[in-house]
């Protein structure tokens, strides 16, 4: 487990809309809480559409432009980046806070050599004017992920695609940010290059002590290098927990039927569960848990009312009406404890 | 670093090679350059030398002293064509700088900032790309003094509306690329993703354009000319054919007086547009033949594997 250390980042009831037409609010992310202490690695899963791109884009705030972060608070440091101003968030983007893009096919420009894009990262935040220097820290960028630094040289079209997407993560790592976002790095790679880019975050991770977030779909991925998970579903937080906890001890019913999806290798035999239906629509988002219409164990009250987050137990929280009892005392997400039962 | 440039190069000058609409339209401008650059040594005559002419010089049929024959005023045909050719490729070259400067950067700020600046940006290119060119190019070149710096200011600023909306277009899908938002997340300000990222994408585009804008700029500068609103000092295609038109040229049954200039602008507008399109093809990738296209080329069996 993460060892103890003061939280690097702590983010509070974060809340996103996206405005569509006719000023109609789309609720892409509700009350969403999590802490990363250094050097933790943080596992975000979830369905596609369920908010975590967009709740890491938030992290940097570069949302599109119709997302607006409604509510909540992001500190980083103790001071809270939704207060900074443009000029002083630029100041933060890669340097405090850098992320690995879900296709880094797309997040490379095919007209600028690798080695130029990397320095660009550098030159914006830490300007090394000496052409040798600035060569050797590319270099050295590349040589960590395991690409020569003579191909710093040569253009996105010919690097292959796990090649790609580890010259982004040396781009992440080019101002030494606190905190990597990986959205979804191994997405589009086969398990060989994913095995090797996973092994290479938790490598640098050891290595440089940075904090990261993974966002994957992959809970087995999750399982291996993570410490703690936050499960996402239509925007809310389901579950967040140790690693451990998740996988022996779900409490959600989507957690445990996330799990359940995913094969067992000492059961090859067996029959692979599926959760019936449909994430919902962010326009027709169900009045009560949002995952009732899907849920096995849903009953009357699921329907109607939106389950709190309720505190398992230390580093153990799930919002489900199935838990309200186990809970000890309160909730916690910062409300007045709910003691009328 | 230059080693990829230089492949880049070469591998733009290989396909340049493969496109003859490309090839025919860079020979064909570079011998319209060379005459010009070199007018004053091919030139027989000198276009401002005074002349003693008597009447059968006027309208002299081609002979071996004046090849093309000679005009109104007992000039050398030949020799003011030469010369003609440069104030065509000055006005078509400035002209079309002005307009792409001006076309690329309205089509860069509108696709880039968007909003309400693309909007107004827009709306103006549709306000002048609506106003017919010729009738205001008369009026603006009539209320200015006819002079050759006012034909290109006048060319170049109506010219661009065409670029501006190529521009637009290509910025509006690159800015949308995934690399813009990771240069946006690596901190770099607007004015560097423009310079960095935008720009180099664009630019491809731009540089097939301002060949294309160049063949409009000299059909338009001849047709000025042509109308009697250029410079009498400085003698162009457009002034040659007016001088022609409007002196007796057509009536004296004087044909080689209007054949030569005329050659003159097809020649250099076909050169550009032949030149325009092909590097088109060659540089916008979606005119290109990708992997997926169809043909027979496609299937190379031997004749003796054929399965029976």
């Amino acid at each position: 487990m993460s060892t103890r250390v003061s939280p690097l980042l702590e983010v509070c009831n974060i809340s996103i809309d996206y405005i569509g037409p006719n000023n109609t609010c789309l609720k892409a992310v509700e009350d969403i809480s999590f802490t990363l202490n250094e050097g933790e690695m943080m596992g975000l899963v979830g369905e596609s559409g369920c908010g975590k791109t967009t709740l890491m884009l938030s992290l940097l705030r570069l949302l599109p432009v119709a997302g607006r972060i409604v509510s909540g608070q992001i500190n980083f440091r103790d001071h809270d980046l939704l207060n900074l101003n443009e000029h002083e968030m630029n100041q933060v983007r890669w340097r405090d806070i850098a992320m690995i893009f879900q296709g880094a096919m797309n997040a490379l420009n095919p007209v600028v050599s690798i080695g130029d894009q990397i320095a660009e990262a550098i030159q914006c935040h830490t300007p090394i004017n000496d052409r040798g220097r600035r060569h050797a820290a590319v270099d050295e960028l590349l040589e960590l992920v395991g690409i020569s630094g003579e191909r710093a040289e040569q253009y996105p079209f010919q690097f292959s695609g796990g090649m790609r997407q580890r010259a982004m993560i040396a781009m992440a790592l080019a101002c030494h940010p606190h905190v990597l976002i990986a959205d979804e790095p191994t997405t589009a790679l086969d398990v060989m290059i994913q095995a090797q880019i996973l092994e290479l975050l938790d490598s640098l991770r050891r290595k440089l002590g940075q904090a990261i977030i993974l966002v994957t779909h992959d809970l087995g991925v999750i399982a291996e290098v993570c410490d703690r998970v936050l499960v996402m579903y239509g925007g809310v937080m389901a579950e967040y927990a140790s690693v451990d906890t998740i996988y022996n001890n779900p409490a959600h019913p989507y957690t445990q039927d996330l799990i359940k999806a995913f094969p067992d290798l000492s059961n090859p035999g067996d029959k692979l569960a599926s959760i019936p239906g449909y994430p919902p629509r962010l326009d027709q988002l169900p009045p009560g848990c949002r995952f009732a219409p899907r849920c096995r164990h849903a009953f009357q009250r699921c329907h109607q009312e939106q389950p709190r987050l309720y505190l398992l137990e230390k580093n153990h929280q799930a919002s489900c009406f199935l838990v309200e009892n186990e809970r000890i005392f309160g909730n916690s997400n910062g409300k007045l404890p709910d003691l009328g039962v | 670093m230059d080693d990829h440039a230089a492949s880049d190069f070469r591998s733009f000058f290989h396909n340049l090679g493969h496109n003859w609409m490309a090839l025919a339209g860079a020979l064909m401008l570079i011998i319209a350059i060379l005459v010009a650059v070199f007018a004053p040594w091919i030139a027989p005559y000198s276009p401002k030398a005074t002349l003693k002419i008597s009447i059968e010089d006027i309208y002299a049929a081609p002979n071996s002293a004046h090849w093309f024959g000679t005009d109104d005023a007992g000039r050398d045909v030949l020799s003011n064509f030469i010369f003609g050719a440069r104030i065509s490729l000055i006005v078509g070259f400035f002209a079309s700088f002005i307009s792409v400067f001006i076309g690329g950067s309205i089509g860069i700020i509108a696709g880039f900032y968007g909003g309400r600046v693309e909007n107004l940006l827009m709306r103006f290119t549709d306000i002048m790309l609506v106003i017919p060119d010729l009738p205001l190019a008369v009026v603006l070149v009539a209320l200015t003094k006819p002079s050759l710096l006012n034909i290109i200011f006048v060319i170049g600023i109506l010219g661009w509306t065409g670029t501006a909306r190529l521009v637009r277009s290509q910025t509006l899908s690159v800015k949308e690329r995934k690399f813009v938002l990771r240069a946006r997340a690596i901190g770099s300000s607007n004015l560097h993703i423009i310079r960095q990222h935008i720009f180099p994408l664009v630019l491809p585009l731009m540089v097939a354009n301002t060949v294309l804008v160049i063949s409009l700029a000299i059909l338009e500068e001849s047709t000025l000319s042509f109308l009697g609103l250029a410079d009498p000092t400085n003698l162009s295609w457009g002034q040659m054919l007016n001088f022609a038109f409007t002196r007796g040229g057509l009536s004296a049954g004087a044909w080689w007086a209007l054949v030569a200039p005329g050659l003159g602008i097809v020649w250099v507008v076909l050169g550009c547009t032949l030149l325009g399109h092909g590097l088109e093809q060659i540089l916008n990738p979606r005119l290109e033949w990708h992997h997926l296209s169809v043909g027979q080329k496609m299937v190379e069996r031997k004749s003796g594997q054929m399965p029976s």
